[in-house]
């Protein structure tokens, strides 16, 4: 059952069409595995169907050719088995519910009881540390902290597979870097597979055990990264040469096809025990205090 | 609308993710009623120097009465007119008044019942909409003989219908808008859930729509005591605002005129504050009313 990969895609393609002509590519020929547990992050220049990819996962839209499956079923049929929990760049919540029933939502429409709800709303928003604003109104929480309550929000009513599309994009780099270490704790506590869309090269090294790099016209896989970072990651982790390293590569690759280069997509896979690599893993910092 | 923000109360809201500002102290609620006096004062001085200078102005240019009476004078004419007599104020503005609230419930009624099928069906809004707003164009006073004519010059009905027609279109249009212009990402997030279309009718769309809801009620308030006065311009029971002002008029009894238009646009005042106090307790979420708070 492991094995079984818990979002397959193969051969996707996607084109917006007008009518009957077609307009633009947004995907195309796209192959991708994601195992069980996996934090995966979706790079690439804008326009490059980062976020359609993600939205085609979520059976948000379908694609145009090719074959979705999510935990062995289709993407719709894993919507309707409310798989998915998701978090756009907006918070969207609603004004007309405290934080608490904003969290409550989604097991209000799937029918939970009203003791499962409460209990639920005071676990996730105790675990995204905002265990103190139950009965405020979004409006009166700042940015980052409202992208929480839609974090708590999205992992209310456990799902498979959590979908963020570019959740911190609107957020200052201080907010961002100290949301990704939530994330990241969020995800090591919670084993919930997670997507991210980014446009941040450090934000995708720091959180992913794989980056998926894309490009534009027509939106392709490029490159696979696999992070061989260690974990539990934390601020330290943003300092080690490795990460700079990773960046470098993620940052080379996303150039490689700025450039025009008609190079295949090549998918490179490293499946690597990431205990070797720890052991030899030497921070940065160290370095330059010496 | 941007002075209301200098009476608005401090927003409970910490920069970032710091713990949540304490709640303000006991003499909070004392500075903030001062504040609010100090900031309504203008208004009360502009209000009552003009009184004034009205006073003083057609005392010494001598204008005669039946152009523009003192304040005094109208004073002394709601006064003598108040409860009885043949300009009795007091049961004209409440039978007024009735008709009004009477228009705005069939007006609203109607106006919601329309939003919620053209909202939910596009091809209904597609073919509704252009005679929404042609009948919406035409002219209230041109059809007040007809209502009239079709629900009885004295029954209070005539004026009723004459008020929900222009109350229907203000509450139509704006509870569409209010259940359709629904954030997309809220509407994707539902379907993430797999919501049905009823659950996203009574979570997000009718939430949404409530904002839309109470302006087109409080443009409704004032629209409807035009109705119906102008109704009564037509003919009718002889107790309303409409046949005093048309009646005190003709018999050049200018002053009970001007009482009579002062009880309207107390009327109609009072209308809109009562329900601007039905959309705090219904809405208090909402920043049109958190600003004013």
């Amino acid at each position: 059952m492991t094995d079984q990969p818990v979002v397959h895609l193969a051969g996707v393609d996607k084109v917006f069409a007008r009518g009957d002509q077609p307009v633009t590519t947004a995907l195309q020929g796209i192959d991708l595995d994601i195992a069980q547990g996996e934090f995966v992050s979706l790079i690439g220049p804008s326009g490059c169907g980062k976020s359609t990819l993600l939205r085609i996962i979520g059976d948000l839209t379908s694609p145009t050719n090719g074959a979705v499956v999510v935990n062995g079923k289709t993407a719709e049929k894993a919507r309707r088995d409310r798989d998915y929990g998701m978090v756009f760049q907006a918070p969207v919540l609603f004004e007309w519910r405290t934080v608490e029933d904003n969290v409550k939502l989604p097991l209000e429409v799937m029918g939970a009881s009203a003791e499962r709800r409460a209990q639920r709303a005071a676990e996730m928003l105790q675990l995204v540390e905002l265990g103190d604003f139950l009965k405020h109104y979004p409006w009166q929480l700042s940015g980052g902290m409202q992208q929480r309550v839609a974090i708590a929000r999205a992992l209310a009513f456990e799902p498979a597979i959590l979908l963020m599309d570019e959740p911190f994009g609107a957020l200052d780099e201080m907010t961002r870097e100290r949301m990704n270490s939530e994330v990241l704790r969020i995800w090591e506590q919670t084993g919930t597979t997670v997507v991210f869309v980014t446009h941040s090269i450090p934000e995708a090294v720091f959180l992913s055990s794989r980056v998926v790099v894309m490009s534009s016209r027509p939106g392709r896989i490029t490159k696979v990264i696999d992070v061989d970072l260690p974990r539990p990651r934390n601020e330290d982790t943003r300092e080690t040469r490795r990460y700079f390293e990773l960046v470098t590569e993620v940052r080379e690759a996303l150039r490689h096809r700025h450039d025009g280069g008609p190079g295949p997509a090549d998918h490179e896979h490293h499946p690597e025990d990431e205990a070797g690599v720890a052991s030899d893993e030497r921070t940065m910092a160290e370095g330059a205090v010496g | 609308m941007s002075a209301a923000s200098d009476i608005a109360p401090p927003r409970d809201a910490p920069a970032s993710t710091g713990p949540a500002a304490s709640p303000s102290p006991a003499g909070g609620r004392t500075r903030r009623w001062l504040r609010t006096a100090r900031y309504y004062i203008p208004a009360i001085a502009v209000f009552l120097a003009g009184i004034v200078l009205w006073e003083l102005a057609v005392g010494a240019m001598q204008l005669q009465a039946f152009i523009l009476p003192k304040p005094s004078a109208i004073l002394a004419a709601l006064q003598a007119n108040w409860g009885d007599g043949r300009f009795a104020l007091l049961p004209s503005a409440q039978a007024t008044l009735i008709e009004a609230v009477g228009g705005m419930v069939i007006g609203t009624v109607g106006g919601v019942l329309v939003a919620f099928v053209t909202a939910r069906w596009v091809t209904v809004r597609a073919a509704l909409l252009p005679f929404a707003i042609a009948a919406g164009a035409i002219p209230i006073i041109a059809i007040a003989p007809l209502m009239n004519n079709w629900f009885g010059v004295l029954s209070p009905l005539s004026k009723m219908m004459m008020a929900a027609v222009l109350v229907f279109f203000p509450v139509m249009v704006n509870v569409t808008r209010g259940l359709v212009l629904v954030e997309p990402s809220a509407l994707e997030l539902m379907r993430s859930y797999a919501a049905s279309e009823s659950t996203v009718l009574r979570k997000v769309r009718i939430p949404n729509a409530l904002p839309f809801f109470f302006t087109a009620l409080k443009l409704g308030a004032t629209l409807s005591l035009i109705g119906a006065i102008v109704g009564e311009y037509f003919g009718g029971a002889s107790l309303v605002l409409g046949r005093i002002i048309v009646q005190s008029a003709s018999a050049l009894r200018f002053d009970v005129t001007w009482a009579a238009i002062l009880f309207g646009a107390a009327t109609g005042i009072a209308f809109y504050v009562a329900i601007s106090l039905v959309e705090r307790v219904v809405i208090p979420w909402h920043a049109s009313v958190r600003a004013t708070e």
